[in-house]
């Protein structure tokens, strides 16, 4: 370690506040009692679909770019998909896309 | 009013305790071979708890002082969370004294499980979103220590295990897809991800892909007016 004590505990709290400023700052920029501009309540209601959309995508970042280009990623996702839309059980769901994940990373695309 | 929010909590909080508990201690595991102690991955689990920014902390921290460059790098790597923020604004309202922590423990998995569940009628939403929350964080600052205190003893092979993060999210996405009438929000989400990846690549597509989102509702609102003056 090149950093005293002091100075890793500064550097942690820089990336805890810049954490918090990414979380706390719409909040604090829209409180409560103050009706939101009409863009960002717009925003309110259709992001929450298009985050979930950039989050499945971030999870394949790095995969896309091996030499499987993310095919045993992408069948997982199908089959937990399927799954989820045919039984709807979330648990069920997890457990069984994961598993074919690790059943497939571990045999055909180790 | 707590037990029966806690119950409708814990089972969504489940597939996330497994996943967690794998990641966060081959974080913990992987502090303790760079020579920190234990604390240091007990105490960023708990007060950064946010998963990809603590490996990169690691990295920072073996590099030279420079802490504005961390916090700013900090705000590039969790911009997204400017989006949960937008996304939450409504669902967080009138929380009271727990909104200050379902704001601070608001990671991806957190945010993905409250921004898209109802829990049933009968049980608080406000306890519903708090007990997701702190289960989720307890998970993660348990495998984080436990990780640094056992990660040289056990060894197994766990390989793809994190996909179950990846599974989350998908199950989330089919079931808002599912709830929709609009696929248009959820499509935007996806394709200029997918765009800005192919043309940016994996370390700097998460800034123009957020852009271009709001972009595209920025031009979507300003259409959608004409035609319906209701929303």
């Amino acid at each position: 370690m090149t950093m005293t004590v002091a100075q890793s505990v500064i550097t942690i709290a820089a990336v805890v506040l810049g954490t918090m400023t990414t979380r706390f700052l719409p909040f604090l920029v829209f409180p409560e009692g103050r009706e939101p501009p009409a863009f960002i309540r717009y925003l309110g209601a259709v992001l929450p679909y298009a985050v979930i959309g950039l989050l499945l995508v971030y999870c394949l970042k790095d995969a896309v770019f091996t030499s499987y280009h993310a095919l045993p990623e992408l069948i997982a996702i199908a089959a937990t998909a399927a799954l989820q839309r045919w039984k709807k059980n979330m648990l069920l769901s997890l457990f069984a896309g994961t598993a074919l994940y690790m059943l497939l990373v571990q045999t055909c695309f180790a | 009013m707590k037990k029966k929010a806690f119950r409708a909590a814990l089972p969504y909080s489940l597939p996330i305790c497994i996943g967690f508990l794998f990641i966060a201690m081959s974080y913990g595991f992987l502090m303790r071979s760079r020579g920190f102690s234990v604390f240091y991955p007990m105490a960023m689990s708990a007060f950064i708890f946010a998963g990809s920014m603590e490996f990169v902390a690691v990295e920072l921290l073996l590099s030279a002082y420079a802490p504005l460059h961390a916090f700013l790098l900090t705000l590039m790597v969790n911009a997204r969370h400017l989006f949960y923020g937008i996304s939450m604004l409504e669902k967080y309202k009138g929380m009271g004294w727990k909104k200050p922590y379902l704001i601070f423990g608001m990671c991806d998995e957190t945010f993905s499980i409250n921004c898209t569940v109802t829990p049933p009628e009968d049980v608080d939403r406000g306890w519903f979103m708090f007990f997701v929350t702190l289960l989720n964080q307890v998970y993660w600052v348990a495998g984080a220590t436990l990780g640094a205190l056992l990660g040289s003893v056990l060894h197994f092979d766990t390989t793809g295990i994190e996909f179950v993060m990846t599974a989350l999210f998908t199950v989330m996405f089919v079931n808002q897809w599912e709830e929709a009438k609009d696929h248009r929000p959820a499509l935007t989400g996806l394709g200029c991800a997918a765009l800005c990846l192919a043309v940016f690549g994996s370390d700097g597509f998460m800034l123009p892909a957020m852009a271009l989102i709001i972009v595209c509702f920025l031009v979507s609102s300003k259409t959608q007016k004409k035609e319906e003056p209701a929303l």
